[in-house]
């Protein structure tokens, strides 16, 4: 064959050869089909692992319990003894060490997410005792009045 | 006899020949010792969702939860999880919102800044939606460089280093899960907080529920709970026409809810 066809001939083959080496070294060797083949399961496997790594934030009443106790017992014989700490308190995080405080959340915008009444039927938030925000002391912080810990209105402050 | 075949042959051969054209592709392909031995060995872990719309509340607290577990910006208009209200009124009109994807709870009956008076309504309710995890994942399957799949466990993870966010798993999944991250730029979807589940804990969002409407669990223990119900009780899941097999559970669902 004449020498035009083979010089652009020889630039193709080069280009994917290149492909090809850069190809073997940039894709991992765990890249591939695996356990739901090729359709659903193409990937790199290492992921899995990289997924599993990440910080946990949430550490549930669990991690809350022993240096809290007082707050544990008194709270887990109450109405909102099903309440995590941390939906109050925010993450733990690694606290004690970082971070050293929590926050305390008083404001009624976190009360009212269930306690403003809707009544819905066929819900349970219909069944969930609540106020209107708008005429119940508007304004105020419920904590003043409620133990969130708990919440009984014979332990009315 | 005649050179034509007859025609018990001529029957006899048909059937042979579509009891051999029956056999699938798959079938004839050997396997590698180590691809056999996969295949045998499957993990014991299919993790599997119920959500009780009848316990939801609407406090949003799961989506609060899982917004900072897993570092979607607690401001950006998306989430891996979100609640609706469904409020649907005597006169037949349905309402639907989910308000920052219900981040802050509901807290009022105004729907769109519109008030539905109690006497109105004839039903309402909240039902929390997160990813499928789909058995058939359409967006595992339009995935054009693998990084997104679904692992041996059933969970459909996203690999955040192979993503190139071409958009076209977001375009596929029914059911609108996926997004954008808008801190890491690729593809985001809820992964039923792998870190946590593969740690033994519950996903952030269970953890958070104050109600007990969410629950996650192995569904090839016939002993789990979340087993149970799926097994026992009557449950829907959404979207079923499209053959996706999602693997979250609805107690309580309506023909209202998409």
């Amino acid at each position: 064959m004449s020498n035009h066809v083979w010089r652009p001939a020889w630039v193709v083959l080069g280009v994917v050869a290149l492909i090809l080496t850069a190809r073997f070294f940039y894709v991992p060797s765990d890249f591939g089909t695996h356990e739901r083949g090729f359709m659903y399961g193409y990937y790199r496997k290492a992921n899995e692992e990289d997924w599993k790594k990440i910080k946990v934030k949430y550490l549930t009443k669990e991690y809350c319990k022993d240096c809290h106790s007082d707050k544990y017992e008194m709270n887990m014989a109450s109405k909102h003894s099903i309440i995590q700490c941390e939906n109050c308190h925010g993450p733990a995080l690694d606290h004690p060490e970082n971070p050293p405080k929590l926050v305390i959340d008083n404001s009624r915008d976190l009360c009212i997410r269930c306690h403003a009444k809707l009544n819905y039927p066929s819900s349970r938030r219909g069944e969930l005792k609540g106020i209107d925000p708008e005429t119940h002391n508007a304004g105020m912080e419920c904590s003043g009045c409620h133990n969130p810990h708990k919440p009984s209105l014979e332990g009315l402050k | 006899m005649s050179d034509n075949c007859s025609r018990r042959e001529f029957f006899a051969n048909a059937l042979k020949l579509a009891a051999v054209a029956a056999i699938p592709v798959g079938a004839l392909k050997i396997l590698e010792p180590g691809e056999a031995k996969a295949a045998i060995a499957k993990t014991g872990v299919r993790w599997g969702f119920v959500v009780d719309t009848y316990k939801c509340i609407g406090c949003g607290f799961c989506v609060k939860a899982c917004k900072n577990e897993n570092e979607v910006q607690y401001d950006a208009p998306v989430s891996r999880t979100w609640v609706e209200r469904y409020v649907i009124k005597k006169d037949g009109e349905m309402l639907a919102d989910t308000p920052n994807a219900a981040r802050d709870g509901f807290t009022t009956s105004k729907i769109h800044g519109q008030a539905v008076p109690d006497s109105e309504i004839s039903k309402a309710f909240f039902v929390p939606k997160l990813c499928n995890q789909c058995d058939n994942p359409p967006c595992a399957q339009v995935c054009p460089v693998g990084a997104t799949y679904q692992a041996p466990d059933g969970v459909v993870l996203v690999d955040r280093t192979w993503c190139i966010g071409c958009g076209y798993c977001i375009m596929a999944c029914p059911y609108g899960v996926r997004f954008f991250h808008p801190k890491y730029k690729v593809a985001e979807k809820c992964n039923f907080c792998y870190h946590r589940i593969s740690k033994g804990m519950k996903t952030a969002c269970v953890d958070a529920c104050p109600t007990g409407a969410r629950m996650i669990g192995n569904l090839k223990d016939p002993n789990d709970p979340v087993t149970k119900i799926v097994l026992n009780e009557r449950v829907g899941v959404l979207k079923d026409e499209y053959g996706t097999k999602p693997q979250v559970f609805y107690l309580g669902l309506d023909k209202n809810v998409r």
